[in-house]
């Protein structure tokens, strides 16, 4: 009881100490970001440094950054998270699912402090947040240029975990593949890691080894593209989470990429802290708020594609295209959305099923 | 020309005083990293050796240091009776994992059942999974004279993998959105280990740390088995003759070491890790192997070594949020820390001499 | 000849050959060493080194062949940490041998910091299209880079070298008995030495060809265990160096399979197919050493030698 005053009281007296008057809004933010990867990953974590980074150039001397690389969920998480907030953050940013709990935890001890937590579901307390983006959309469009490029109709995916997110993935990547091209068939390998460039290279490669000749990846190094870049135009990829517009992969294999854009959402929020608007949320855009943005299609892709691509792109960002739109089955054939049902949001965040059409089961 | 000339008893002076030599010279040669990297040494140096101890949030992390140093301290007791006699259980971090398991699914199996008899019986279970997971190798040294450092490598990764199984599959929380992840044990108070006095980071891992290091360094000094094992370690002909068995010495050896990995691996994920989670293991039982020398393979050494380390990681993790260090620099330092460990300590049973003329 | 509805065998064993490169590199290596007495379980910690000095190398010079020379002497640098510990500080050689391992991941990591997500100079099929487009003998014996044909001649060389040379036999002396080699006259120290300098510069070369040719990218810890391989197939081997090669290519071969069979849909659940390569390493170790009165290891292996005249 008496630790727990303590530690109340040497946040607030530092947030007293700072200037900070709290339900107007701030003169001053220190907003710090908890990373589960280094930032040289060019990937996940890389993005989101890059929002930070956008913060401290939007609000300039109003904002202080700082931030932690490699943190391992679990208890470490939580002893990082209770030094920054003992430190004087007044937001900190828990970019990776496996921080759940530590971000609830912490949050309860320090009431004052804001905590947003990506991608998970908890909001225990008042100051936590959750937010997340709208791959899936990115998924829909990088479908379609899969079903119109691939000539052997055999298109791969390599997916990380078995987890809602990459489903969805999975299922609106095919889906899209299929309504242009009714005779492709999708083959999965499931790598059980999030970022190991060595075993992306060997999954890329067996893909690659029985007759794929589009490969879209949920882990997030480069290491698929450069197996694709060895069959020296034959087989075609996408950026997965940053652009990776390397000029040796453009225009080909990268022929489009989904862009992980953190920026708006944590530009927003910090503003939010600092004129006194903020309050507890629960986000999930996409394309439309600016947070998964479609990369260059390169001229490797047909004009045609390219337009029917980007004309999908832009009827997701206006609202008049849903992805998950029906008539939609299970696997096993069971109907799961009728003739132009739009799929909630809630069927979506707990999805553990493939839709009809994709061979194999999800590992479980 | 300077020799090596082998003492004739080791120097009891070089004994003690190898491990803070050591930790001084790392504590020199981590400075001149520190520089080259551009940050200020002495700063560094402070921030990981001085403030988690009497810095600003000292209050804090004091007690964060029982919480990292009493996993390492129980997992390298085991093992450095198993090194003593030169059973080398290199695949600690595997046991950990399978006593985690085995005590988590005991436990999420009666949930939500209330009762003081779930926590023991967790506790047994655990022990039970790391020892049964240490039984491989031993059996496989026993019967088949099979190298166990290889197996109980191989079988780290077999874990890892059941580990994932158990996250996505046998253990997945059924109420958590169809995320990967076993329900939290923060909870399920019959189950969860929590901490006991939370300013020193106290929890029951921390306390069977702590009682481990003293019954174990009853049994090495005081008791038959202790004594065979100093004596394989040291004279393994004379061991035989002794009536020794080294296979059971081996089996004893190993299924301790396995049962305190996996004890610790069951603390842990029923405490500060709060879940069984894909990636849970975070390489305790590698750096354990390091805690074990630095404690000179001495279980009372081994608590001071553990919370040495403990030191390393915590304040290492304050240097790189406040003075962007990466946390690769804490990985070579406790890298350096063992080289020169292992250096100095040739001085414990060998000095140097000036030898004039022939060799 | 398609099987499991995708699988070509003939595509399986030329992806097995090059995938087997850096576990032959660094298993041949470690041989060596401890044919001559010593264990060095430090070989993670040189592959990666390997890995990295060869990447830096490669990109900062612009040529492929000169980085896995750079790879190599990386490795060896880094070996001779552990040699100068072992050899002239007598220091337990388990011991040090982890401590290579953590130093060498911790030193790679802060090192590589900067080299993130570069593409390196490509290295490419050695010979002519011509002889690589050849039905089944192309792509498994023809259609490989310079490395896959160096390590297989590697291999054939240290036969040879450690069964009918003088120096094999000084080696495999000083790793039989240490005190016989030492009454002889041998320099046993730095005959050792020499060893796991070789021992180094192989796990280096190794390492170089992941982040050089099988991915290739730089990323903290690519190596991901391969070294630990590499130890396990040198004692299912029994230390021969012909047997090392069928090691590597088993256990490189599992691996690649394990990926096929997924992508093949075969149904075999994905967990067992991970677990599949380490469960039959154990399986062969456990043969390996079952079938023998003594397991072949050489007499002085692990034991340090100090000289006591």
């Amino acid at each position: 009881m008496k630790r727990r005053n303590l530690l109340a009281g040497a946040v607030t007296g530092l947030l007293l100490a700072s200037g900070a008057s709290f339900a107007q809004g701030m003169d001053k933010v220190k907003a710090c970001f908890v990373y589960v990867g280094p930032i040289g990953d060019g990937g996940w974590t890389y993005q989101h440094h890059q929002g930070a980074l956008a913060v401290q150039e939007a609000f300039g001397d109003k904002v202080e950054i700082q931030y932690q690389e490699n943190v391992p969920e679990g208890a470490d998480a939580e002893r990082v998270l209770t030094q920054m907030a003992l430190g004087g953050c007044n937001i900190i940013f828990t970019t990776s699912f496996g921080f759940m709990d530590a971000t609830n935890a912490v949050a309860a001890k320090f009431p004052d402090v804001k905590f947003e937590h990506a991608t998970g579901y908890k909001r225990e307390h008042p100051n936590v947040s959750t937010y997340n983006a709208r791959f899936y959309e990115g998924r829909a469009v990088q479908g379609l240029i899969a079903g119109r490029m691939t000539k052997s109709n055999k298109i791969g995916y390599i997916a990380s975990f078995p987890i809602p997110e990459v489903i969805m993935g999975i299922n609106s990547y095919f889906l899209h593949a299929r309504k242009v091209n009714p005779d492709v068939e999708l083959s999965i390998v499931w790598a059980f890691t999030w970022f190991d460039p060595a075993k992306e290279a060997d999954a890329a490669k067996a893909l690659i080894d029985q007759g794929v000749d589009v490969i879209a990846s949920h882990t997030d190094s480069t290491a698929p593209l450069a197996e694709a870049a060895k069959t020296e135009g034959r087989v075609i990829g996408f950026g997965q989470a940053s652009d990776m517009a390397i000029p040796e992969y453009m225009p080909t294999p990268r022929v489009s990429s989904i862009i992980d854009n953190w920026a708006p959402y944590y530009v927003k929020r910090v503003g939010q802290l600092l004129d006194g608007t903020y309050a507890q949320t629960d986000s999930w855009e996409g394309i439309a708020a600016g947070e998964v943005e479609i990369g260059t299609i390169t001229e490797a892709v047909p004009a045609e594609v390219k337009a029917e691509a980007e004309a999908m792109r832009d009827a997701i960002a206006a609202g008049t295209y849903h992805p998950f739109t029906g008539p939609i089955n299970k696997q096993d054939g069971s109907p799961w959305l009728a003739e132009g049902a739009i799929a909630p949001d809630s069927d979506l965040l707990g999805m553990n099923f493939y839709v009809e059409g994709i061979v194999g089961d999800i590992p479980q | 020309m300077l020799r090596l000339e082998k003492r004739p008893t080791p120097s009891k002076f070089w004994l003690y005083a190898t491990p803070p030599v050591a930790v001084i010279l790392t504590m020199i040669a981590g400075g001149i990293l520190f520089a080259l990297m551009g940050t200020n040494p002495f700063e560094v140096i402070r921030t990981i050796f001085w403030d988690p101890l009497f810095g600003e949030f000292a209050f804090y992390l004091r007690g964060q240091l029982l919480v990292k140093a009493g996993p390492l301290i129980l997992i390298a007791i085991g093992l450095a009776l198993g090194f003593r006699a030169g059973i080398w259980n290199i695949g600690a971090e595997g046991q950990y994992i399978i006593g985690a398991i085995f005590g988590a699914a005991v436990g999420l199996a009666v949930f939500p059942t209330e009762s003081r008899w779930i926590f023991p019986v967790m506790i047994v279970a655990g022990a039970f999974g790391g020892w049964v997971w240490a039984m491989i190798p031993a059996i496989l040294k026993t019967r088949f004279n099979t190298n166990e450092i290889l197996v109980s490598l191989m079988l780290v990764y077999v874990a890892e993998t059941i580990l994932a199984k158990a996250s996505t599959g046998f253990l997945k929380n059924p109420e958590g959105m169809g995320f990967p992840g076993s329900r939290n044990f923060s909870s399920y108070p019959a189950a969860q280990n929590a901490f006991l006095y939370e300013p020193l980071g106290l929890h029951w891992g921390g306390v069977a740390a702590l009682v481990t290091a003293v019954l174990a360094y009853i049994l090495l000094t005081r008791h038959q088995a202790g004594f065979q094992i100093r004596l394989a370690g040291q004279a393994p002909r004379a061991a035989r003759f002794h009536g020794v068995s080294p296979a059971r010495l081996v089996v004893l050896c190993m299924g301790l070491s396995g049962a305190l990995a996996g004890l610790a691996g069951m603390f842990e994920v029923t405490g500060p890790a709060g879940q069984i989670s894909i990636d849970f293991n975070t390489g305790y039982g590698f750096t354990a192997i390091i805690v074990a020398f630095l404690g000179r393979l001495n279980p009372l050494g081994i608590v001071l070594a553990g919370f040495i380390l403990a030191l390393t990681y915590v304040g290492g993790e304050m240097a790189s949020t406040s003075l962007g260090l990466p946390d690769a620099a804490i990985q070579v330092f406790q890298g350096m820390l063992l080289f020169f460990l292992l250096a100095v300590d040739v001085l414990t049973n060998y000095r140097f001499r000036l030898a004039v003329g022939a060799h | 000849m398609d099987f499991f509805g995708g699988i070509n065998p003939v595509i399986l064993i030329a992806t097995l050959m090059a995938s087997a490169v850096p576990i032959l590199l660094a298993a041949l290596g470690e041989a060596v060493v401890e044919r001559s007495g010593v264990l060095n379980l430090g070989v993670e910690g040189m592959m990666i080194i390997g890995a990295l000095g060869g990447f830096v190398v490669a990109v900062e010079t612009g040529s492929p062949v000169i980085g896995f020379f750079g790879g190599a002497v990386a490795g060896a640098l880094l070996s001779l940490i552990f040699a100068t510990l072992t050899q002239v500080f007598l220091a337990n050689q388990v011991a040090t041998g982890l401590a290579l391992t953590l130093f060498g991941l911790g030193v790679s990591s802060l090192g590589g910091q900067g080299y993130n997500g570069i593409k390196p100079p490509a290295t490419g099929q050695l010979l002519p299209d011509a002889l690589a487009d050849l039905p089944v003998v192309g792509p498994i014996l023809f259609g490989h880079d310079w490395v896959v044909y160096f390590s297989i001649a590697m291999t054939a060389v240290l036969w040879w070298v450690l069964k009918s040379t003088r120096v094999g036999l000084i080696i495999r002396a000083v790793g039989e008995s240490h005190e016989a080699a030492h009454a002889l006259g041998y320099k046993v120290n730095r005959i050792r030495l020499m060893c796991i300098a070789f021992g180094g510069a192989m796990a280096g070369m190794g390492g170089a060809y992941i982040s050089l040719a099988r991915v290739p990218q730089w990323v903290d810890g690519i190596t991901a265990g391969a070294g630990w391989i590499a130890l396990a197939i040198v004692v299912f081997a029994s230390w021969k160096p012909w047997r090392v090669l069928i090691g590597a290519y088993l256990f490189g071969g599992i691996t690649v399979l394990q990926l096929n069979l997924q992508v093949a849909g075969s149904g075999i659940p994905v967990e067992y197919l991970s677990m599949a390569p380490y469960l039959i390493t154990i399986l062969v170790l456990v043969i390996m050493s079952a079938g023998r009165k003594a397991n072949g290891a050489p007499a002085a292996l692990g034991q340090n030698f100090h000289a006591s005249r």
